[in-house]
């Protein structure tokens, strides 16, 4: 078998030796990164290309050649606005309340997604009964397909749902959850955040888990308080961890689409209408389907995540360099 | 055995060849949203029979597919030969015009002004489209519970206001949740609003969606569904322009009038069986009529295909009057060709409600407007559609004052104009 394996290892060297003689050492590098860059050259960049060059086109056609050349109209649609803060004045009114309705998502949903992570992956740390099950337990959430939270959350959510049914049963009034903005736009956020919660606590429990123990025992012997345990060792020592968390939250926040999209349409009206939401249907369920416009709130999107990336590459490297 | 192999390949390519040069396939996209797929399929395979070595062949997809897909298909150049539509007029540039191929007198007067749907524009002429499925908008009764509430049911000139006080009355002595409920869709609107004054369209010909009757109409809308009389959860529970109706609560009984239309006879029949009796009641009246929305799918063919003749044949098969009053038979739908229309059609698998229903529906195509059939036939229609449902639901959930919606509502029409112009 091992025979077998050498023999196969001499022939895959061949060409290895052969182009590494004609391309050198440091230009061998590319040979094994092309599978990958061609990848991402045709799946992510060359879309983000054509998407750009679609944001400076206008019409309802679908092909290039027959679009016509706008430049920056498409962007100067989006930034009509005689004030930013207040939707109704920008031409493009539903683009506002649904960049507006994502800043507002992505704080409420990061802010408490972060802290109840924190919390949970604190509490899942202690030597605690069945710590397995409940990891697993948090953890669960997270395997499941956004459209199938989407269903169960509308399910106990809905008039005649789940919930009404035990505030009724114990004497309280139910409640048109879905139809109210406000509480359509709250229950959008703990949708997210209950299912996207158990990975962020996996990270940081893990970030728990690599602080050294003697620096606790030093605290203990030193007789400082849990309080003063946890603000100046667990914090400080969890804070790269912490920041990774943040900033991939923070990503996938402004990225969220789908589960709100099943869970409300983006409705009432527009109260939970998130800026991927208005990218879709602007650009492929509407009438007529406006390419150069969704290209270009796309454009601006991409911006805000590569802003976002940056940070977490940044994050990810003072993380590793301590 | 190399010798062997070699014949045997040898003649497996020429079968091949042979096959290829012999069968003409015709592929049709079809839309999963009801029996339809199946019943012409069935009947196209009479069309096989006449037409050896023609092989019709139906890619059944979802709806959403038609919609979303199809159009981008078209552009590339990829779609099928034959496809089932509902953005009638919206895909025109892409027809194929059967006209050179079918016997255009028989197809003018067996459908005349349904042809126009699938036009250009007034100065088109052209053959492109057999309209399946006919289809007309307007309201359900739950009979049942107007008997228990010993409630009369509105005369059949009533206006809505009539309606809504009598359907009001009706949940109230019965106990029931809704009163009225309306798809949320800017076609399902369009009846009422046409029935109560608005125009859709300036002395042009041009669209204008908004005018005085139209924001009259919505306010009264609005106007229902804060006072609940309109069912809050059709409207008010979505966003953006997606599509949302009240069939299930009226299947459950838990509705007094639906305002949806003539595709729902065949689920209501099912589904209801002799759980409570409905009926048909069309579209309440105002000074523009008592008219419903006119509507339905057809089938194109598109210039992109390898066989014009034969897609145009088939289609035209599908048009004789005897295939057609099969058609419309067992789909149970209301027939768009008119001397089917006029010879009556025999629901053979149908229960009486069913039937009365659908004769029901078909008395109702006398009071459609003619603004309906150019609405419907209109290529921005599906844009109007959609900037309706966004902006009358702002409107209701309170998003924003009914003026500045429908303000709003002009400026989008505005924009998709100049946009597609």
């Amino acid at each position: 078998m091992l025979s077998v394996l050498s023999s196969i290892m001499r022939i895959v060297e061949i060409p290895m030796l052969f182009l590494q003689h004609k391309l050198g050492i440091n230009r061998l590098a590319w040979v094994f990164l092309a599978p990958n860059l061609i990848l991402f050259g045709v799946f992510t960049f060359l879309p983000i290309f054509i998407s750009a060059v679609y944001a400076l086109t206008g019409g309802d056609k679908i092909l290039l050649e027959d679009r016509p050349f706008v430049g920056m109209q498409n962007f100067r649609t989006l930034g009509d606005c005689g004030n930013f803060l207040d939707p109704d004045t920008c031409r493009s009114d539903f683009f506002w309340r649904a960049v507006w309705n994502t800043v507002w998502f992505v704080i409420l949903q990061v802010g408490f997604m972060v802290g109840l992570s924190l919390l949970t992956a604190l509490i899942l740390n202690q030597k605690i009964r069945a710590r397995g099950f409940f990891r697993a337990v948090f953890f669960f959430p997270v395997l499941l397909s956004p459209v199938v939270v989407a269903l169960i959350w509308k399910w106990v959510l809905q008039k005649h749902g789940v919930l009404n049914a035990v505030l009724e049963g114990v004497g309280l009034e139910g409640h048109s959850w879905m139809l109210d903005s406000t509480w359509a736009f709250g229950w959008s956020v703990f949708l997210s955040v209950w299912a996207h919660m158990g990975f962020y606590t996996l990270i940081l429990l893990s970030g728990l888990q690599a602080i050294p123990r003697d620096v606790y025992e030093a605290a203990l012997m030193d007789r400082a308080s849990p309080w003063r345990t946890f603000r100046r060792i667990t914090m400080p020592l969890l804070a790269p961890t912490m920041l990774v968390v943040l900033v991939l939250a923070l990503i996938k926040g402004v990225q969220t689409f789908d589960e709100v999209f099943a869970f409300t349409g983006g409705g009432p009206g527009s109260a939970t209408t998130l800026i991927v939401q208005y990218i879709y249907q602007t650009g492929f369920a509407g009438a007529p389907r406006l390419f150069g416009l969704a290209s270009a709130a796309s454009m601006m999107l991409a911006f805000v995540l590569i802003v976002l990336t940056a940070l977490q590459m940044r994050a990810n490297r003072r993380s590793f360099n301590g | 055995m190399k010798l062997k192999l070699s014949t045997a390949l040898a003649g497996a390519t020429l079968m091949l060849a042979a096959g290829s040069a012999s069968a003409q396939e015709i592929r049709v996209m079809c839309g999963a949203d009801g029996n339809g797929c199946e019943i012409w399929e069935d009947i196209l395979t009479g069309f096989e029979e006449e037409n050896p070595g023609v092989d019709i062949v139906m890619d059944v997809v979802p709806y959403n597919a038609i919609l979303e897909n199809l159009p981008v298909q078209l552009a590339a150049g990829t779609g099928p030969d034959i496809a089932g539509v509902t953005d009638l007029g919206g895909l025109n540039e892409y027809y194929l015009d059967l006209t050179p191929y079918v016997d255009a007198d028989y197809w003018n007067n067996s459908f005349g002004d349904f042809l126009n749907w699938y036009r250009a524009g007034p100065d088109d002429t052209g053959i492109y489209g057999l309209h399946t499925q006919l289809t007309i908008t307007g309201a359900y009764i739950n009979r049942t519970l107007f008997d228990q509430a010993g409630v009369a049911v509105p005369a059949a000139d009533a206006d809505w206001d009539t309606w809504a006080a009598a359907t009001r009355e009706v949940a109230e002595k019965t106990g029931v949740e809704y009163p009225m409920a309306m798809d949320r869709s800017g076609h399902r609107i369009a009846g009422p609003a046409i029935s109560y004054g608005a125009q859709y369209f300036d002395e042009n010909g041009d669209p204008i969606l908004v005018d005085d009757a139209f924001e009259a109409y919505v306010a009264k809308f609005v106007g229902w569904h804060e006072d609940g009389t309109m069912a809050r959860e059709v409207w008010a529970g979505q966003g953006g322009n997606s599509y949302q109706d009240a069939s299930k609560e009226f299947i459950n009984g838990e509705l007094v009038y639906y305002y949806a239309g003539s595709w729902q006879v065949g689920r209501f029949d099912e589904e209801i069986g002799d759980f409570f009796d409905w009926q048909v009641v069309g579209s309440p009246c105002g000074v523009g009529g008592c008219t419903g929305m006119p509507g339905g799918s057809g089938l194109v063919g598109f210039k992109q295909t390898k066989h014009p003749e034969m897609v145009a044949k088939a289609l035209d098969f599908l048009a004789r009057e005897l295939n057609y009053t099969e058609m419309t038979a067992r789909t149970r739908n209301i027939p768009a060709h008119l001397g089917v229309a006029e010879s009556g059609v025999d629901y053979v698998d149908a229960s009486d409600t069913a039937a009365a229903a659908l004769n029901a529906w078909g008395a109702q195509l006398p009071k459609i407007s003619p603004i309906a059939f150019a609405y419907q036939g209109h290529p921005q229609n599906r844009a109007m559609f959609n900037i309706t449902v966004q902006r009358v639901t702002q409107a209701i959930v309170g998003e924003l004052p009914l003026e500045d919606a429908m303000n709003r509502a002009k400026d989008d029409l505005a924009a998709v104009l100049a946009e597609t112009k």
